[in-house]
């Protein structure tokens, strides 16, 4: 038993000494923030000292050159309201498809399925396209996108779900006189929190971090974070560096601070997420 | 009930069907037509029949290169992630002090997106390799251990999440009939652990295998295909055959096919070999 104990409180040694190694290239981003570009490239492992710390330099020149908080902005809005559109959307339309049998909902369910294996790229161009003729590329029509991009993986893990919901609830509902979007808003609805927060989850960590599709939809006009961050590392002849690792730092803090919030809902979501991909 | 919720139809399936024909069904079925024509807009598309598909194999090796590349990367790492994540969840079931800090660390990569991840492994890997007075692009072996380590450092947390979750589902009965019998601790992981967390290997094979097959934001931030187009993987090359040259874009279609299939084909297969050998619980 005492070996036991010796080997475990070794174990846990071992995991924290794993765990230090393990993030400490997000510490030593965050090291280098404070450095003078020049001293970033060649020795990217040395503390600051005196003649290399500049302060909150960096963080004020790469807020400049690459609009930071107009980024942070684009993200957020559209990062939430995407999300808010598919759970809403895609809720109905789950529902729909798998209350009413059918031929036509059948296609329909199958061709979601379908579209989670279609790599981006086999769509990428003629979708941008698209977005530009239907004069889509603005933060509001780029919603309209995430939403149809969205769509596969979420009406795949609702439908799941609502088929385990018994039938006797709805048709105590109808013959409470109900009409279907009452049924669906006071019954259904509240019965789908759960299975909501995975997909609101799941899709707002890839719309966040997404990179290709806003770039090739709004890009020009509006840059969301990931679309800036690169923005810096092209848009100039010789790079700040200084700037780059200060752009990093801001672009890691919101996910931090997200995953400090929602956690439980995110292990939570991407088990379940996983379990049904 | 069915009779009343069909004249809401329109109601409930009109959003998301509107925004799923505009954003995926016509781009993917245009897709697949503009790829065997040739075009620069979408407008002015003159068939050609087979020609771009031809041409991907004729007129450079990017296309060959970028699938070999992006298979010996899948392989690499789809053994890495998982061996690595599952040895941790390991660890991480044996109820040690700190297990759900240690959780909660591992997985803090896997939030943040491939460019960000790109630009801090840049500077990890750059700041050891400068040691040698050499960088990422040097040489291509260089860029291909950088996109594993990346790999494994975003992915590694996400599987030994799900691992746990399939560790914890084996009954501690189990376990303990067999240390009844006798079963040393690698014979209960060979004949109790491993077939009872089969679901959970197939689904992370699963996800690293077409994570690792599609990955397109790591690879353009990390080393963008340098040197020359060395260790560009095939996400790359569509998006270079689209954007990066002129006159292509029948070929980068053609290209965006042949990988839709590809990656359709992977799923399947392994699918197919996985399933078969879960055991029924």
């Amino acid at each position: 038993m005492r070996t036991k104990k010796l080997v475990n409180s070794l174990l846990v040694i071992l995991l924290a000494v794993l765990t230090v190694a393990f993030l400490s290239p997000i510490f030593i981003v965050l090291m280098n923030s404070f450095k003078g570009q020049f001293f970033i490239s060649d020795a990217p492992f040395a503390l600051p000292t005196r003649d290399t710390f500049v302060g909150f330099d960096n963080y004020l020149s790469g807020i400049e050159k690459i609009g930071f908080f107009s980024a942070l902005g684009y993200s957020l809005f559209i990062t939430v309201f995407s999300v808010l559109a598919i759970l809403i959307f895609t809720a109905m339309t789950s529902w729909y498809l798998t209350r009413v049998r059918g031929r036509f909902t059948r296609v329909v369910y199958y061709t979601f399925v379908f579209s989670m294996i279609v790599p981006f790229q086999m769509v990428m161009f003629t979708m941008s396209k698209i977005a530009n003729v239907l004069h889509l590329e603005n933060p509001v029509g780029i919603i309209l996108i995430y939403l149809g991009f969205g769509a596969g993986l979420s009406v795949f893990m609702f439908c799941g779900f609502i088929r385990g919901i018994p039938l006797a609830i709805e048709e105590a509902a109808e013959i409470d006189g109900c009409t279907p979007v009452q049924r669906f808003f006071y019954v259904i609805l509240p019965i789908l929190k759960p299975i909501s927060i995975t997909v609101a989850v799941l899709n707002a960590m890839w719309i966040w971090n997404d990179y290709l599709l806003p770039l090739l939809v709004i890009g020009s006009k509006y840059r969301t974070i990931p679309v800036a961050v690169q923005y810096l590392q092209g848009g100039y002849g010789s790079r700040d560096m200084g700037a780059l690792m200060a752009m990093l730092v801001l672009a890691i803090i919101p996910i931090v601070v997200f995953y400090g919030l929602m956690q439980k809902h995110i292990i939570r979501g991407v088990v379940a997420g996983a379990v049904k991909g | 009930m069915q009779k009343s919720l069909r004249k809401y139809g329109w109601l409930f399936l009109l959003p998301t069907l509107i925004a799923f024909l505009i954003a995926f069904v016509i781009p993917f079925l245009a897709g697949v037509w503009l790829s065997f024509t040739e075009f620069t807009t979408v407008t002015n598309a003159k068939f050609v029949g087979l020609d771009n598909y031809i041409r991907i194999f004729t007129d450079n090796r990017d296309f060959l290169n970028a699938f070999w590349f992006t298979v010996k990367f899948t392989v690499v790492s789809v053994v890495s992630v998982n061996l690595l994540a599952f040895i941790l969840a390991l660890l991480l079931t044996k109820g040690l002090r700190g297990t759900n800090f240690f959780r909660t660390a591992f997985f803090m990569p896997n939030l943040i997106g491939g460019i960000v991840l790109g630009y801090i492994w840049q500077l990890i890997i750059n700041g050891v390799l400068s040691g040698m007075g050499v960088d990422l692009t040097y040489r291509a072996e260089y860029g291909f251990w950088g996109l594993v380590v990346l790999m494994n450092w975003q992915m590694i947390g996400y599987m030994m999440i799900i691992y746990v979750a399939g560790l914890q589902n084996i009954p501690s009965e189990l376990h303990e009939v067999a240390a009844i019998d006798g079963a040393g601790g690698f014979a209960t992981l060979r004949h109790i652990t491993l077939p009872l967390v089969m679901p959970s290997i197939t689904i992370c094979t699963f996800l690293t295998l077409s994570n690792s097959f599609k990955m397109f934001d790591q690879n353009y931030a990390l080393t963008g295909g340098a040197p020359g187009k060395e260790t560009q993987m095939l996400a790359l090359d569509i998006y270079n055959t689209f954007y990066g040259s002129v006159g292509n874009e029948g070929v980068g279609q053609a290209k965006a096919v042949l990988f839709f299939v590809l990656v359709a084909l992977v799923a399947l297969i392994q699918l197919r070999i996985t399933r078969a050998r879960e055991v029924e619980t």
